[in-house]
């Protein structure tokens, strides 16, 4: 609020100035001014709601809401994990990220090699259909996956979560990995077979540490989506419980305040892990910039 | 391995490759034999980098076969060939040491970590580069990565060594450089080179055997004197140095006449009859001012200065012939002025021995 104050009141002032450049330059303060409210407001807007829920993961709530300040304390952080069903959920939901990140990275990265490295039958149109995940509406995907399952006679439960996070997340892996591979020189593949290296040897020795940072931010983004989703998982989870439908249930009784602090938990999780990203790609620019000497 | 000097190394039998519609290589058979500095000179698009990839094996041949050592490697894999390739782009590994790099074809060869290592650091020291076996490939400048990427490929004793434009990304000086350290690292390690260039100062000053390459065929192969003085097609004459050609026509043995019908005596144009064009090097005339009597036996053109330009070491003439061409006249500035009896505007008579007559098809 305070830069709404700090920008409006000299302009009046300076308007009524007589040298011909004066309302030049109240303009550009008032551009300038503008900018800085727009982008303080827009940053509030974001973190606002972020900054509430690890606030009231403080808040010495009594009874099931946790909708109003009544006192500081630790107590909900002593042992977050005491409501049993929270636990269970917040294991499911991280396994569920494990394994279909695991399988879907492998499955992506080596989707992402045929699709740079070969030119086949179909190449096209597998290109169009590892896009489609990306841009159709969650609700369809989740739908249709359901649709599927119960045609199969297949019951719903972990096993479907996962086939289900698998299915959308190895999209945004071939995504990722194939644009590190577009900017791979091809010749440097082509020097390790020349030196004697078979095609599985020249992946493991040449080709995968060269793309290692991408496949890692594929692996990093992949669980990231696996494990905040909700609407997919929604459809296809049977009686498993996730994270995010453990929040969203709760909420209709009542929200625990541990809730607030798991959530800080993986806040501070995810910053982490943005730092480490930062930092691997100031290493990368690092050793562009040293190879265009 | 009893291995004649003159035993073909490389050897390409009736190879094409297409690239859907477009023919790179067309029907090619060549011989590269043992030892030799062989240059493969052309402009872009001629078929020359695709040759070479097909010898390394990263492209396979639409027809023919590829030959290595007598034995037919066209369905062989690039890590079961026995000759390494020079990239132009270097290619080296940027996640590995300098060291690592030039290690990594003995490592795939088995042969023990140390002993790799030893060996790696006796080719960095072929390359004078001892120094930075421990750094990075992206902490080398061009010249410098260019060189890892020499010993990389030369450290496994291949048959062959498959230069791809390795000097094209380094400037005028470093590349004069290099020039002389790769000629002299082969004369050393007496393998055969195979050098893919542009640069035709390049190919003559390095190379024993230069085959100059137009639209996926070889044009000529020989020495850069054979190219030089005695070019078979236009093109050659034309790619190779600065050529002066004149539409004539074979009326007789070792007789030709222009097509203003001046009579010319060339000795070189055995097997051509008909319509042809003869070429004689710029540096090869001498120019009399008109009136002074032409030596015996020399062959004579008549023409008037066009451009007089004074280089110092030289005098650059351009002259319109009686039949109409521009042609160039190199004069060794010998007398230290520009001759009076030269000077633009006059009439004058250039002259040359036959024997620096040189005759090539008509195309």
């Amino acid at each position: 609020m305070s830069a709404v104050t700090e920008v409006t009141p000299p302009a009046p002032a300076e308007e009524t100035a007589p040298p011909s450049g004066g309302s030049a330059r109240t303009r550009d303060r008032l551009r300038h001014g503008g900018l800085a409210l727009w982008s303080v407001l827009a940053l509030l807007y974001l973190f606002i709601p972020v900054f509430i829920v690890v606030l009231f993961s403080f808040n010495d709530n009594q009874g099931r809401f946790n909708f109003t300040w009544q006192g500081f304390t630790f107590r909900h952080w002593a042992d977050p994990f005491a409501d049993p069903d929270l636990a269970k959920a917040l294991t499911n939901s991280v396994e569920i990220a494990l394994i279909s990140t695991a399988i879907a990275t492998a499955l992506g990265t080596f989707m992402a090699m045929a699709l740079v490295r070969y030119r086949f039958r179909g190449r096209s149109t597998v290109d169009f259909f590892v896009f489609m995940p990306l841009s159709s509406p969650e609700v369809v995907l989740g739908a249709a996956l359901l649709a599927m399952f119960l045609t199969l006679n297949i019951n719903t439960g972990f096993v479907t979560v996962v086939i289900a996070h698998v299915m959308f997340t190895v999209s945004y892996v071939v995504v990722t990995v194939k644009a590190r591979l577009e900017g791979m020189d091809r010749h440097i593949e082509e020097a390790a077979m020349d030196l004697g290296a078979t095609e599985w040897t020249t992946f493991r020795k040449v080709t995968l540490p060269m793309i290692a940072p991408g496949v890692a931010a594929a692996a990093m983004l992949a669980a990231a989506i696996s494990f905040d989703d909700y609407v997919i998982t929604s459809f296809n989870a049977g009686q498993t419980q996730t994270f995010p439908l453990f929040i969203f249930g709760a909420t209709r009784q009542g929200v625990p305040a541990e809730v607030n602090v798991l959530a800080t938990m993986l806040l501070l999780g995810v910053l982490l892990l943005m730092a480490g990203n930062v930092l691997i790609q100031k290493s990368l620019a690092r050793r562009d910039t040293m190879r265009a000497d | 391995m009893a291995a004649t000097e003159a035993e073909a190394d490389i050897h390409l039998d009736g190879v094409s490759k297409r690239f859907g519609d477009m023919t790179a290589v067309d029907d090619l058979t060549m011989s590269i034999p043992r030892g030799s500095f062989y240059a493969m000179l052309g402009p872009s698009g001629c078929g020359k980098t695709t040759t070479l990839r097909m010898i390394g094996g990263f492209e396979d041949p639409t027809a023919g076969k590829v030959y290595l050592g007598g034995s037919d490697v066209t369905q062989h894999p690039p890590y079961r060939r026995d000759v390494n390739t020079v990239f132009q782009s270097y290619a080296l590994f940027p996640h590995l040491s300098v060291e690592k790099n030039v290690a990594f074809g003995l490592e795939r060869k088995k042969v023990g970590k140390a002993e790799a290592l030893k060996r790696a650091g006796e080719a960095l020291e072929l390359v004078q580069l001892s120094h930075v076996g421990k750094r990075k490939p992206a902490q080398l400048s061009g010249g410098q990565q260019q060189r890892v990427a020499l010993a990389r490929a030369l450290v496994n004793r291949p048959r062959a060594l498959l230069l791809d434009e390795p000097l094209g990304a380094l400037d005028l000086r470093l590349r004069k450089q290099l020039q002389i350290e790769l000629k002299r690292i082969q004369q050393d390690v007496g393998i055969t080179f195979v050098h893919v260039t542009h640069d035709q100062e390049e190919a003559m000053s390095m190379a024993d055997t230069i085959a100059v390459m137009n639209k996926g065929q070889i044009e000529q192969a020989g020495s850069a004197t054979d190219l030089y003085e005695r070019p078979r097609t236009a093109f050659v004459a034309n790619f190779l140095g600065i050529s002066n050609l004149i539409e004539a026509k074979v009326t007789g043995d070792q007789r030709v006449t222009t097509h203003d019908g001046a009579q010319l005596h060339a000795p070189e144009c055995a097997g051509l009859t008909g319509d042809v064009r003869i070429g004689v090097r710029p540096e090869k005339i001498t120019l009399l001012p008109d009136g002074e009597p032409v030596p015996d036996g020399y062959n004579a053109l008549r023409g008037k200065v066009v451009v007089a330009a004074f280089l110092g070491v030289s005098i650059q003439y351009v002259i319109q012939a009686a039949g109409g061409e521009e042609l160039n006249v190199f004069a060794q500035n010998t007398d230290g002025s520009e001759p009076e009896g030269l000077a633009v505007g006059r009439e004058v008579q250039l002259v040359w021995r036959p024997e620096h007559t040189f005759v090539v098809e008509r195309g």
